[in-house]
C-alpha cells in the first residue's frame, strides 16, 4: 500500500522533476524577451541624446546665435502647419517627386528588364546608360532649364533622370545573378518563357531590385532639393530659400527635418515591401 | 541542334532509344557515339568513373544539352531530380512541387505527391527550412506530380549523409514499384545501382562499355551472394579491384 502511495507521489512528482531542466534554458529566453522589448528604447536612445545635446547647446549659446533650439524649430513648424503654408508647399513638392519618380522608375525598370532578359537590348542599352551614369545628373540643371524652361517640366525631368541609373543597374545585375541551375531546373519542369520570368527570374532578382529601388528613391529626394533651389515659387525648397532671405533659420531647420522625414518614410516603405516580399530569405541580422 | 527528340507513346517498345550520342567540350570528346535503350518501366543505372560523361548523357537525354548530337527518342513526360534539390527558395514547398504544372487543384495534387514522400506536413514551409534529405524528397515529389514516363535521376543522393541516403534509396525503390516509370539513374555508388536497378551500365571512353543485368529479386539485401559477385564484376569494370580490401569498406577509393 505504502509503495503505491510512493509510486503515485513519484508520478505526481514526474512533471515537477522535468521542470527544472526546462527552466534553465527558460531563464535566458525570458531575458531575451525583455531585451527584445527594450530594442525600440535602445534604438531611440541615440536620437534622444542628440536632441538633448542640441537643446542644451542652443540654450547655452555653444552653437552660435544662428542655430535655433529644437523647441524653436518645433514652434516654427507649428506656425507653418497652422497657416496652411506647409501643406501647400509639401503638396507641390510631393507632386513633383511623384511625377518624376513615376517616369524615372518606370524607365529604369523597363530598361533593366529589357537588358536583363534580352541580350540584344543589353548590347543596345548598356553602353549609352553606362556612359551617362558617369555624369552627375544634377549637372544637367542648366541645360534642362534651357531645354524645358523654368517651369515644372525641367524640375520633373531632373527628378526623373536620376533614379533611372541605380534601378537599371540593379535590375540588370539582379537578373544576371539568378542561379542558372534554378532556371534550368524550372525549364526541365516545363515552365514556359513567361512563367520563367514571373516565377524564377523576377523573384530571384527581387532582392537586388529592391536595393535599386531604395537608391533610386533616395536620388529622387536629392533631385527635388536641387530642382527647388532655383526659379520656383512653391515647394518646400522654395520655403527654405524664402526663409534664408529673412534669416529664419528655424524655418530652414523645419524644412531640413521634413527632408529627413521624407527620406525615412520612403526607406520604411521599401523595408515594408522587403519584409513582405522577401519573407523566404534569412540574412545575417547582426549579433 | 541536330538532335531529334520525338515522343514515344506509352505502349511503345522502348521508352528511351538513343543512337550515336556525341558531345565534346572545347574539343575534349566526352560522348563518342553512345547508344542507350531503356524499356518502359525499366530501372537502369548508369555508372562510370568521374568525368566519364554519365551526367552529360543524362542531360542529353533530358534535352537540357543543346550541344549534344545524335538521335534521341525520349518520352515527353519526363522529370529530373538533380544532385542539388534546385527548389525555388522564394516559393513555398507545394508551389515548388507544382512548378510548371497546369490544371485544376494544383495544391491537392502537390499534397498528394508530398504525402507519397512523407512531407505533406511541410507543404507550406519555405525550402530553406528543410533538411538536405527533406529537400531531396520534395524534389522527388516535384518529379512524381508530373506522372513521368521517364524519371531521370542525376546522382540524387550524392549530397546526402549515409543514413539519409539509405532511406532515400528505399523511398525511390518504393515509388518506382508503385508508379513504374522508366528510370535512368546516374550514380557513382555501385551498391546503390545494384540495390535499385534492373540493369547497370558502365560508361567508358564515351560509350556504354559494359552491361550487367541485375537478376536478383526485390527486395534486395546487399549480402546476397549474387549481388556480391555482381558488385565485384561491376567494380572491376570501373577499374577497381574489389578483391584487395577485405570487406565492403569503400573499395572504390583503392587505386
Amino acid at each position: 500500500m505504502s509503495s503505491s502511495v510512493l509510486d503515485r507521489a513519484g508520478i505526481a512528482a514526474g512533471p515537477v522533476h522535468t521542470d527544472p531542466p526546462d527552466d534553465v534554458p527558460a531563464a535566458p529566453a525570458r531575458w531575451r524577451r525583455v531585451a527584445r522589448r527594450l530594442t525600440p528604447a535602445r534604438k531611440a536612445t541615440g536620437l534622444l541624446t542628440v536632441l538633448v545635446l542640441w537643446q542644451v547647446g542652443a540654450g547655452a549659446g555653444w552653437l552660435g546665435t544662428t542655430t535655433p533650439a529644437p523647441t524653436d524649430v518645433l514652434s516654427a513648424a507649428r506656425e507653418l502647419i497652422a497657416s496652411g503654408e506647409l501643406a501647400h508647399h509639401l503638396g507641390v513638392s510631393l507632386t513633383r517627386v511623384a511625377k518624376g519618380l513615376a517616369i524615372g522608375l518606370s524607365v529604369g525598370l523597363l530598361l533593366g528588364l529589357a537588358a536583363g532578359l534580352l541580350r540584344l537590348a543589353e548590347d543596345l542599352v548598356d553602353g549609352p546608360l553606362q556612359s551617362l551614369r558617369m555624369l552627375p545628373h544634377l549637372a544637367l540643371v542648366p541645360i534642362f532649364i534651357i531645354w524645358f524652361g523654368i517651369g515644372e517640366t525641367s524640375k520633373i525631368a531632373l527628378i526623373a533622370i536620376g533614379p533611372i541609373f541605380p534601378l537599371y543597374l540593379n535590375v540588370l545585375h539582379g537578373i544576371r545573378g539568378v542561379d542558372e541551375r534554378l532556371v534550368e531546373s524550372a525549364r526541365s519542369c516545363g515552365v514556359g518563357r513567361l512563367g520563367l520570368i514571373l516565377r524564377v527570374i523576377l523573384p530571384g532578382a527581387l532582392p537586388q531590385i529592391l536595393v535599386g529601388l531604395r537608391q533610386a528613391l533616395g536620388l529622387g529626394w536629392l533631385s527635388l532639393v536641387v530642382a527647388e533651389q532655383t526659379a520656383t515659387t512653391a515647394g518646400v525648397g522654395f520655403l527654405m530659400n524664402d526663409a534664408r532671405e529673412f534669416l529664419r533659420t528655424d524655418v530652414i531647420f523645419v524644412v531640413l527635418v521634413i527632408y529627413a522625414l521624407l527620406g525615412l518614410a520612403t526607406d520604411l516603405f521599401v523595408r515594408l515591401i522587403e519584409r513582405r516580399a522577401l519573407a523566404w530569405r534569412r540574412g545575417f541580422a547582426g549579433e | 541542334m541536330t538532335a531529334t527528340t520525338t515522343a514515344v507513346p506509352g505502349t511503345g517498345t522502348a521508352a528511351v532509344r538513343v543512337r550515336g550520342a556525341r558531345r565534346a567540350f572545347d574539343g575534349r570528346v566526352v560522348l563518342a557515339g553512345a547508344d542507350l535503350d531503356i524499356a518502359p518501366g525499366e530501372f537502369v543505372a548508369l555508372l562510370g568513373a568521374s568525368g566519364s560523361g554519365k551526367s552529360t548523357l543524362l542531360r542529353a537525354v533530358a534535352g537540357l544539352d543543346r550541344g549534344a548530337t545524335g538521335r534521341f527518342r525520349v518520352p515527353d513526360r519526363r522529370a529530373i531530380v538533380f544532385q542539388e534539390h534546385r527548389l525555388m527558395p522564394w516559393s513555398r514547398v507545394w508551389r515548388n512541387v507544382t512548378l510548371g504544372v497546369r490544371g485544376p487543384d494544383l495544391r491537392g495534387r502537390a499534397l498528394h505527391a508530398l504525402t507519397e514522400v512523407g512531407l505533406a506536413a511541410r507543404a507550406d514551409a519555405w525550402p530553406r527550412t528543410l533538411s538536405g534529405g527533406e529537400s531531396q524528397r520534395v524534389a522527388l515529389a516535384r518529379a512524381l506530380v508530373r506522372t513521368p514516363d521517364l524519371l531521370l535521376l542525376d546522382e540524387p543522393f550524392g549530397a546526402l549523409d549515409a543514413l539519409t541516403r539509405i532511406k532515400a534509396q528505399a523511398l525511390v525503390a518504393q515509388l518506382w514499384t508503385e508508379h513504374r516509370p522508366a528510370v535512368l539513374l546516374v550514380t557513382h555508388d555501385v551498391e546503390e545501382a545494384l540495390l535499385l536497378a534492373d540493369r547497370a551500365l558502365v560508361l567508358r571512353d564515351g560509350r556504354i562499355a559494359e552491361e550487367f543485368v541485375v537478376d536478383v529479386p526485390r527486395p534486395r539485401a546487399l549480402d546476397n551472394p549474387r549481388l556480391l559477385a555482381l558488385r565485384r564484376a561491376l567494380l572491376r569494370a570501373l577499374g577497381v579491384n574489389a578483391d584487395l580490401p577485405t570487406d565492403k569498406s569503400v573499395p572504390e577509393e583503392k587505386p
